[in-house]
């Protein structure tokens, strides 16, 4: 059984090729996929982000319970609106998901993917009864992404009511106008925004931004751009099983305050140590340059001087007209190293380097 | 979305084309139906000129953004000639499948082999269309 968002006839009506994504009928692209990519890159382009679930927290001691429950800490928001990226943790260390949490005028709101909804919810009910906040997924709201240099000129031309709060938020902040929600956050490595409203008010939002001139874009393009912006996706760079250590999440994992016990944290400071160290047989993310011919996907073998490791996503990227990947190899492999990729049993070259790949539509990697 | 299958071609249901030429010889490529599933096309990996290739043997790889996917040799021959057009601009195979993208051309080891494959009504049959 599958979901629809409310803008699903929206994009039907749109050309949108419609294809099943964690359980939601979701558009893979209009047409063309690399036209999406670039009009994202270069002008706005949008997505339907409907299948997300935002989760708002309430309670006196909501802090307390996001302490507990992520790798990140919610102290470091200074002030309403502002947001924080975070690993959520089981007790083994491994991702249960990876989550925004915005500080709000009633506590804070979390956004967690779809495809893990229900087990996320199902983690963080108990920890929450521990702390008596309650959990409230707003399934009741729709949530469109409007990304890229034009995204917030043509946002605010669309929904002129809107523009003026758009124009007071930073970079990573989000701020309630009515019931609507606006954040200056994102998937693609551009400038844009994530906008929440009552689920009845999106399609109308949709049609004003198509008449602004923003670009329908699908779940394809919204891969590229993740992937260029060296963002991890759910499921292939992280699942339950791995250390956000090892998935790239280190500079999400905050250790101080020392005392600050979030679930997982006894695992991977334990990890932490052996990285240190350099114990044999742990991994690290980095990002791969394709210098073979074809494209590099994920689960393909990377052999390196020190050992194997794996592709966890690859694609070919529209921005720089060459296959990149993300890939988890041995600790000892470094920037600039030429490891080789088994691309359907023939062994091809592949050059190590620093992700992102691409950010504010240049490229960005030596 | 209709897609182009056209009536003067023969079809196999791995979504390869074939047409006979006047000398014999069989030019290949995939269809518009395949083009659409794929999406983009960036990157075709052909056989080498020469290749004797059984019937459903691999005869290459299209990769897209989103996937790649096997090309079969539709009949068994030798190739004789490929598209090297296609190794610089591989999304020819987007916008002309049936003319500017064919992919390889083969002497078919049984003339014969042509007949058994689906005419463009049998093809639509196999896809739905």
């Amino acid at each position: 059984m599958t979901s629809r968002t409310p803008l699903y006839e929206v994009h039907t009506a749109a050309g949108g090729k419609i294809v099943e994504f964690a359980g939601w009928e979701m558009p893979i692209h209009y047409g063309s996929q690399i036209k999406e990519h670039e009009a994202v890159r270069t002008d706005a382009g949008m997505f339907d982000v409907s299948h997300m679930t935002a989760v708002d927290v309430t309670g006196e001691r909501a802090t307390e319970f996001l302490q507990k429950l992520i790798a990140n800490d919610v102290a470091k928001l200074g002030f309403e609106g502002k947001a924080l990226y975070s690993g959520m943790l089981n007790e083994a260390g491994g991702v249960v998901d990876d989550l925004i949490v915005y500080r709000t005028r009633w506590g804070y709101r979390v956004v967690i993917n779809a495809g893990t909804t229900a087990k996320d919810l199902e983690w963080m009910g108990p920890i929450a009864a521990r702390f008596g906040v309650t959990l409230t997924p707003r399934r009741d709201l729709a949530m469109i992404a409007v990304q890229g240099p034009n995204a917030l000129a043509k946002t605010k031309a669309a929904k002129p009511e809107i523009a003026a709060l758009i124009d007071s938020l930073a970079v990573f902040v989000g701020l309630p106008h009515g019931d609507w929600f606006v954040a200056r956050t994102g998937y693609t490595g551009e400038d844009g925004l994530e906008v929440s409203m009552p689920a009845a008010e999106a399609p109308a939002f949709w049609q004003a931004l198509t008449a602004a001139g923003v670009a329908p874009a699908g779940l394809g393009a919204r891969d590229t751009l993740r992937l260029e912006a060296g963002m991890n996706l759910y499921g292939n760079e992280m699942d339950d099983s791995i250390s956000p250590l090892a998935a790239g999440m280190g500079w999400t994992v905050s250790w101080e305050p020392a005392g600050r016990d979030f679930v997982g944290r006894q695992v991977i400071e334990a990890e932490k140590a052996e990285r240190s160290a350099g114990k044999a047989g742990l991994l690290k993310q980095v990002g791969l340059v394709f210098e073979g011919k074809g494209v590099l996907r994920s689960h393909m073998k990377v052999v390196t001087e020190t050992g194997d490791g794996e592709i966890t996503s690859g694609t070919f990227s529209p921005s720089l007209q060459v296959s990149i990947a993300m890939a988890r190899v041995p600790l000892a492999v470094k920037v600039g190293d030429s490891v080789q990729v088994d691309v359907r049993g023939t062994l091809q070259p592949a050059r190590v380097v620093k992700m992102p790949f691409v950010r504010n539509g240049k490229k960005v990697f030596e | 979305m209709s897609t182009n299958i056209p009536s003067d071609l023969k079809y196999v249901a791995s979504h390869e084309w074939l047409r006979l030429e006047a000398d014999g010889t069989v030019t290949v490529g995939i269809t518009d139906h395949a083009q659409s599933l794929l999406g983009d096309v960036v990157f075709i990996e052909l056989p080498k000129v020469g290749a004797k290739l059984a019937e459903e043997a691999q005869a290459g790889v299209v990769e897209s953004v989103k996937a790649a996917s096997d090309v079969y040799c539709p009949i068994a021959g030798e190739v004789v000639a490929i598209n090297e057009a296609l190794e610089g601009a591989p999304e020819l195979a987007n916008t002309d499948p049936y003319g500017e993208a064919w992919f390889f051309r083969i002497q078919p080891a049984n003339p014969g082999d042509l007949a058994k494959c689906l005419d463009a009504a049998g093809y639509a049959a196999e896809i739905g269309a």
